[in-house]
């Protein structure tokens, strides 16, 4: 048993994603409060050269070839393995499409309490959970004496996870990795549809407060009049509304325009998390306590179904 | 293909949230609970199967109130079975419906499981890898396509920016719907009213909940903003030339 905060590292094609500095961030603030080593734990096949810039105190290195991508089923068996080894204090994984993959049935096989959504420790090391789509926060003690915690971004900064000095790596042998019931067939490339909203300067984003298809057409106008592109939160594409490549959001794409004009988005963290990088967030919602309100820079509770009208108008009018 | 769809309901994040009076939970008396949206992508995939490769779809709701309009509906989209899992689940985590669920769907034999990704209200991760791994199958969450066929399944998984993985999967197994290939369908009120003077709800007891696995909560409460945005007021039209002076100071007019 030992006091270390595990970070297992998310990466994707030889890319690192934010998300694994982030976490070794938060476990850096963590060990702060509660002592421990910093592990970053890095499983994957010829990968030790993503591990050059964690701020960590070592690193794990699971080299396998079941390992070259993820899978959930490879990922939870050298897990197991390896967390019942060394019996770490704290095990942080993304509450992403990679780690919540994961977190839940190493719970169960490792019988190990899990705590999922966490964006931030306490100075004094409890979690604080982020639940209902951003709108309650729950707080606790961290389970003793392993838990696995799964996180949410917005608590720390990239930054904070990475380090000039390269960690020492250890390479620890992955074992269990037959009859995987998983694997990959293959990647399948984003669409790329007719504009990359990532680029455009004016974004009109549309969320479930649209209600219908058919008001689609009056954020269509209203970004005809100011020239900017229509975009949309995770409920508008599921429902056909919008196609794919106009999804802003965690599965979707990351978006820095000049102004977002955020209708009828309550803010879910989901959503937020690929926003902020706005220069300017404008949100229209009649829900008061919309999560949107705590980053936009301005909002108005008007009904966005009065306002675009007049809006375009005057717009229009502006322009000449 | 025997496929098996959990449903579960979760508060209506457009009413008003509370905590009760021990200060660590949500107040539920009051709470409207509506169906879990991922839940209702995962019965639609499940339909969507059936209905391309034939089979048997059975729509498990744990007992809550409005479960058995939930089960009706789903036998109205073209569920053959219905069950309501009796137990205390308004209290309870995701481990403890893991479990309990387990127990049930072990006995139908499945070849296949579709739930949700995710649950507004999770807090001991969302139901499904918990639930894989009570039943043994492997797991894939963050789908949003699935193709059957040759004992494994085939599912679309999601990764940030777009990118998808194909992942084949050893059935049986359980995934995780993060959107099922067209949005849930829409079901007419008389057609659910007609579905439920035929239609025949299973009842199962969960008996004792095992809920270990989940953190305690020490509090929880309404997170204190660090900033706030100005808010516009007024009439339409101030609010609408407010606007268009914001759009002028950010240089896109």
């Amino acid at each position: 048993m030992s006091q270390d905060i595990f970070v297992v590292i998310e990466h994707l094609r030889g890319q690192v994603a934010d998300m694994s500095y982030v976490m070794l961030g938060g476990a850096r603030a963590l060990s702060k409060a509660i002592g421990g080593n910093v592990v970053a734990v890095l499983l994957g096949h010829k990968a030790e050269g993503l591990a050059g810039n964690f701020a960590a105190d070592g690193v794990l290195y699971l080299d396998h070839p079941a390992l070259a991508e993820f899978t959930s089923d490879a990922y939870q068996k050298a897990l197991v393995g390896l967390i019942s080894e060394k019996q770490p204090r704290l095990v942080l994984l993304g509450s992403t499409s990679i780690g919540s993959d994961v977190a839940g049935g190493l719970s169960v096989k490792l019988g190990l309490p899990l705590v999922s959504s966490c964006r931030n420790f306490t100075a004094d090391g409890k979690y604080v959970s982020q639940i209902c789509g951003g709108k309650i926060n729950a707080e606790g003690d961290l389970p003793s004496p392993t838990a696995l915690v799964t996180m949410v971004p917005g608590g720390y900064k990239p930054d904070a996870g990475q380090s000039a000095q390269a960690p020492a790596l250890t390479k620890v042998e992955a074992a269990g990795l037959d009859a995987l019931r998983v694997s990959l067939a293959k990647y399948v490339e984003p669409e790329s549809g007719d504009v990359d909203i990532a680029k455009e300067p004016v974004l009109i984003a549309v969320g479930r407060g649209i209600q219908q298809q058919d008001n689609v057409q009056l954020a269509e106008d209203l970004a005809a009049a100011m020239g900017g592109v229509v975009c949309g939160s995770r409920p508008v594409i599921d429902q056909g509304w919008l196609s794919t490549s106009r999804l802003v959001g965690k599965s979707g794409k990351r978006v820095k325009p000049k102004v977002y004009l955020a209708l009828g988005i309550s803010g879910a963290p989901e959503h937020a998390e690929a926003i902020t990088d706005s220069d300017m967030i404008i949100a229209v919602n009649t829900d008061p306590k919309a999560p949107i309100f705590e980053f936009a820079k301005y909002g108005t509770e008007t009904d966005l179904f009065d306002l675009i009208d007049p809006l375009i108008a005057k717009v229009k009018a502006a322009k000449g | 293909m025997n496929i098996v769809v959990l449903v579960k309901l979760v508060p209506d994040l457009v009413e008003e949230l509370n905590i009760d009076p021990s200060g660590a939970a949500l107040d539920m008396s009051w709470l409207r609970l509506i169906i879990n949206e991922f839940d209702d992508h995962a019965e639609e995939q499940a339909i969507l199967l059936k209905e391309r490769g034939g089979g048997q779809v059975t729509a498990i709701v744990p007992e809550y109130e409005g479960a058995d309009e939930v089960l009706f509906t789903a036998s109205a989209r073209g569920a053959d079975r219905l069950i309501k899992l009796g137990g205390d689940f308004l209290v309870a985590n995701n481990h403890a419906l893991a479990r309990a669920c387990a127990a049930v769907i072990k006995e139908l034999n499945p070849d296949l499981v579709l739930t949700g990704v995710q649950a507004n209200n999770d807090l001991d991760g969302p139901v499904g890898p918990t639930l894989a791994e009570c039943l043994g199958m492997p797991y894939v969450g963050y789908v949003s396509g699935v193709a059957t066929g040759d004992g494994k399944v085939t599912a679309m998984k999601e990764y940030p920016g777009g990118l998808k993985a194909e992942m084949q999967v050893k059935l049986p197994a359980v995934l995780g719907i993060q959107a099922a290939e067209q949005p849930p369908r829409y079901v007419a009120v008389s057609k659910v009213r007609m579905v439920m003077k035929t239609a025949t709800i299973e009842t199962r007891d969960a008996g004792a909940l095992d809920g270990s696995g989940a953190p305690a909560v020490g509090r929880m409460f309404q997170p204190e903003a660090a900033a706030h945005a100005e808010m516009i007021t007024g009439s339409v039209d101030d609010v609408a030339d407010k606007l268009v002076n914001i759009f002028k100071e950010a240089g896109v007019l």
